[in-house]
């Protein structure tokens, strides 16, 4: 098959996958079955996504780090006149954490992108922070949207999130105001698409599920702006029906919208899809060797669990093979 | 083969990144010559224990594989990716951002998309998903995976074999996935079933029989060692001391045998033997452990542990006090992340202190073994050695930090500071192309063979055009290094692509400065050359 049409065949597919979550709770809504989607669903999203997500993690936890092996990305510590790059190359713990921060927080390793390209036969390096920028921006622009979505959760709403909120709407667009975070990670979710429909090495190692993601959470933003902006909701009935959850006493909520229901079951998938799927790297970038550990091996031991005796050429079998041949040399030999 | 002759660079420089029509699963690996190496020789494999020892050749259709070997892999994943927590998350968290993909020599130099990074990866990771995930055994091919078919194990075979595990990809990276750890993980899988090159498991066997890469024996060593120490008489009108296998040495001093065997590393041993001879250092070289470079590490992680553990052994067997390395890039990777874990510890040994400045090496302190650059870099701070740079002013030096030592080491400034005190004319070269963000010499992991050779030029063209551009900016003639593989490999890099370009060690540059106690008027350098402008 030919790469174009493997493209189109694979974000199809994606589109297709979507439509068909789309298509599930509008079925459902039509039937007058939506109380499964209400009072279920939602435990079983949730039931699946922490035991995917832990299991996850015990089996990388499982999985012993043997070997000490920092991606070193600074000067080392050695002489004491010698400058040290205490978090990028950390000879400790504080530079550890202080390196890990940055990576976590603000993407440190993505934001020396370069861009390489062939000038008159030769390489040259540009800087290229357009995929750090929309990165840190999809996921800054999604941690708000989250925590804005707090307010469903508590009562009365946390003093931070309703200050969040304030913060995220103070342009006040619109009535009801349209939030920065909505409009960044749309953006953001665009740009990321495009990127990858755009450059041709990308789309050559995208995957069905790299579409999938991008296309799922973009749908989530769609269907959550739309139920706020073009057919909104009513947030008292939705917030009854969250309480209800959260006092294991789910109630069915009268007079919500289908496109209401297929956002949250669009939620409801991709948390249940979250422990199997590459978003993994959310916890994942915590335990990552290159990153969590600090380069000092020549002053700290390092112990292997699972280390094993080793069959070694000794001096012994050496200087036997050898021992005429040393002798003849001049070489002082420990048998003679 | 001399597929040398045929290549020339204007054909090389002319790369197609434009990946193929065909998806990259259903492209299947085109042994074209020049671009891999010869297999692993029987006789070698036999002689490390090595399974399914045999006559094969990777162009060849069959290749002889145990009836079982798709078990035989299988488990060894299995069992890998639950020693490793480096597998199974790199396995599992890569998004396929792409910020890896043109930081690959291989990929800048043939624009193969499974040379960037991470397709590389995906060639196992799509195996993976296949046999280890509930989605791949439930989709398949929808997610991304693949059935583990011969076809597949000749890509892996072919692909981690053009990957010098130099680990620049691991630094762009957002989760530090690093590609050098998948393909070491990878070439230990195809190890299993006997599919190895013979530029790594020659120089392996060699290494675990004679101690050394080059299978020099204990005469032929003494015969090298005095035969440099004639040429430095010769300079510089001193006879230096050939201390070997001496009991009752303060340090064991273990160099790459490259150093020994031949130009241009010989003038960097050179440099080291005229050093310690001028601090009057009580060191020894030893036949047994007569190399720092470890080729287990291009073939899995027990053979590094069985190569290494010879150093600690000789350092006790002669009751030095601790050990001092020299310049080779991929043994510092072994010494300073993985020596003292696997054979150590170092306890019969001491702390590191200079016995010429009383500086303690603290941060040696566990593994007692200091890098020469460091060694050096102290002497010079403290006043110890009499340095006359202008002895290098028929030179334009400029440096390349080798992989190991920048980005699993971060011995950045060492060698600098020695060269800025040695020489008056040093260029750096652009800087995306140094320190952390350094470009491969293209053939290191074992890759350095002839019948490689355009995929070695290939792999080192992004190196060889940042030297090219100080050449034509600052005139510079000299490529310093702190490798015995550089300088092997970027001599035949820089004959192709920038040939008027020498390779050099930092320990000949400064043993081209360095004022030695009752020498003669230095007339040349090191290599005969003479001083003059």
């Amino acid at each position: 098959m030919g790469m174009a049409l493997k493209t189109v065949k694979d974000i199809g597919i994606a589109l297709i996958l979507v439509l068909i979550l789309a298509a599930l709770p509008a079925v459902l809504s039509a039937l007058g079955r939506e109380i499964l989607l209400t009072t279920i669903l939602p435990y079983i999203a949730l039931a699946l996504f922490l035991a995917g997500f832990l299991w996850r993690i015990l089996l990388w936890a499982k999985s012993p780090v043997p070997f000490r092996i920092p991606a070193t990305c600074g000067q080392e510590k050695s002489l004491p006149w010698i400058k040290t790059n205490p978090v990028e190359n950390p000879a400790g713990s504080m530079g550890v954490i202080l390196r890990m921060f940055l990576e976590i927080f603000f993407f440190r390793s993505l934001f020396r992108n370069t861009k390489m390209e062939m000038n008159s036969q030769r390489p040259v390096y540009g800087s290229t922070q357009w995929l750090w920028f929309f990165g840190l921006l999809f996921h800054w622009s999604l941690l708000v949207v989250i925590l804005r979505h707090l307010r469903f959760f508590t009562e009365p709403v946390l003093q931070g999130i309703e200050g969040l909120a304030a913060l995220d709407g103070f342009f006040a667009l619109a009535i009801p105001t349209i939030y920065l975070s909505d409009l960044a990670l749309i953006a953001a979710v665009t740009f990321l698409l495009a990127r990858r429909l755009a450059v041709a090495p990308l789309r050559y190692i995208c995957l069905v599920q790299d579409y999938f993601a991008l296309l799922l959470i973009a749908a989530i933003a769609g269907t959550g702006l739309w139920t706020r902006h073009i057919q909104p909701v009513d947030i008292v009935a939705v917030k009854a029906m969250v309480m209800g959850w959260l006092s294991f006493s789910p109630v069915a909520p009268q007079g919500i919208s289908t496109v209401f229901m297929i956002h949250l079951f669009f939620v409801f998938f991709l948390l249940a899809w979250f422990p199997h799927s590459k978003l993994m790297h959310a916890p994942g970038i915590f335990l990552s060797p290159t990153r969590n550990l600090a380069n000092n091996n020549r002053m700290a031991r390092h112990i292997n669990p699972w280390d094993y005796p080793v069959e070694v050429h000794t001096y012994a079998q050496y200087e036997d093979e050898f021992r005429d041949k040393m002798k003849a040399a001049g070489l002082p030999v420990e048998k003679e | 083969m001399s597929s040398a002759s045929k290549l020339n660079p204007d054909d090389l420089i002319s790369i197609n990144y434009r990946p193929p029509e065909t998806s990259w699963p259903s492209t299947p690996v085109d042994f074209r010559p020049g671009t891999w190496s010869y297999s692993g020789a029987a006789k070698n494999l036999s002689y490390l224990g090595l399974p399914n020892p045999r006559a094969w050749q990777p162009s060849d259709q069959d290749w002889k594989l145990p009836e079982n070997w798709q078990d035989i892999i299988l488990t060894g994943m299995k069992d890998r990716l639950d020693k490793y927590r480096s597998f199974r998350l790199f396995m599992d968290i890569c998004v396929r951002c792409g910020a890896c993909a043109d930081k690959c020599h291989f990929y800048m130099g043939s624009g193969d998309p499974k040379n960037m990074p991470v397709l590389r990866g995906e060639l196992l990771r799509s195996v993976y998903r296949r046999y280890f995930t509930t989605a791949g055994k439930l989709f398949g091919k929808l997610v991304g995976a693949r059935d583990l078919t011969e076809d597949v194990l000749k890509e892996w075979f072919y692909y981690f074999h053009q990957c010098t595990e130099c680990r620049r990809c691991s630094v762009f990276c957002p989760y530090g996935i690093d590609q050098a750890e998948i393909t070491m993980l990878g070439r230990e899988l195809l190890n299993l079933v006997g599919c190895n090159i013979n530029w790594v498991i020659e120089p392996a066997a060699n290494c675990f029989r004679t101690g050394n890469h080059l299978g020099i024996q204990p005469g032929g060593i003494k015969d090298m060692l005095e035969f440099i120490a004639d040429d430095i008489e010769d300079r510089t009108g001193v006879r230096v001391n050939v201390p070997l296998n001496k009991k009752g040495a303060d340090i064991l001093f273990v160099a790459p045998s490259g150093d020994f065997f031949a130009d241009p590393g010989t003038y960097t041993c050179m440099g080291y033997m005229m050093l310690f001879h001028e601090i009057g250092l009580n060191y020894t070289f030893s036949t047994y452990a007569s190399e720092g470079g470890n080729f287990g590490l291009f073939t899995s992680h027990e053979m590094v542990k069985r190569l290494n553990a010879k150093i600690y052994a000789e350092a006790k067997r002669l009751g030095v006090k601790w050990i001092i390395g020299g310049e080779c890039g991929h043994m510092w990777r072994v010494i300073n992340q993985y020596m003292d874990t696997m054979n150590g510890p170092a306890d019969f040994l001491s702390e590191p202190v200079s016995p010429v400045t009383g500086t303690r090496f603290e941060n040696a302190r566990a593994t007692k073994m200091v890098h020469i650059a460091e060694f050096t870099a102290d002497l010079i701070k403290q006043g110890k050695i009499r340095l006359d740079p202008r002895r290098n002013d028929h030179l334009r030096v400029t440096f390349h930090d080798s992989c190991n030592p920048a980005r699993a080491m971060g011995l950045l400034e060492e060698p600098r500071y020695i060269i800025n005190n040695v020489c008056n004319n040093f260029q750096e070269m652009a800087e995306d192309t140094i320190r952390e963000k350094t470009l491969c010499c293209g053939a290191g992991a074992g890759l350095g063979n002839e019948e490689n050779f355009e995929m070695r030029m290939r792999g080192g063209m992004p190196r060889a055009m940042a030297v090219k551009k100080v050449v034509e900016s600052h005139g510079v003639n000299r490529l310093a290094c702190i490798c015995a593989i550089d300088r092997a490999t970027l001599t035949s890099l820089m004959d192709f692509w920038v040939p008027q370009v020498k390779v050099m060690g930092v320990h000949e540059l400064l043993a081209n400065a360095l004022i030695m106690t009752g020498e003669k008027e230095r007339t040349t350098d090191l290599r005969g050359e003479s001083l003059s402008i």
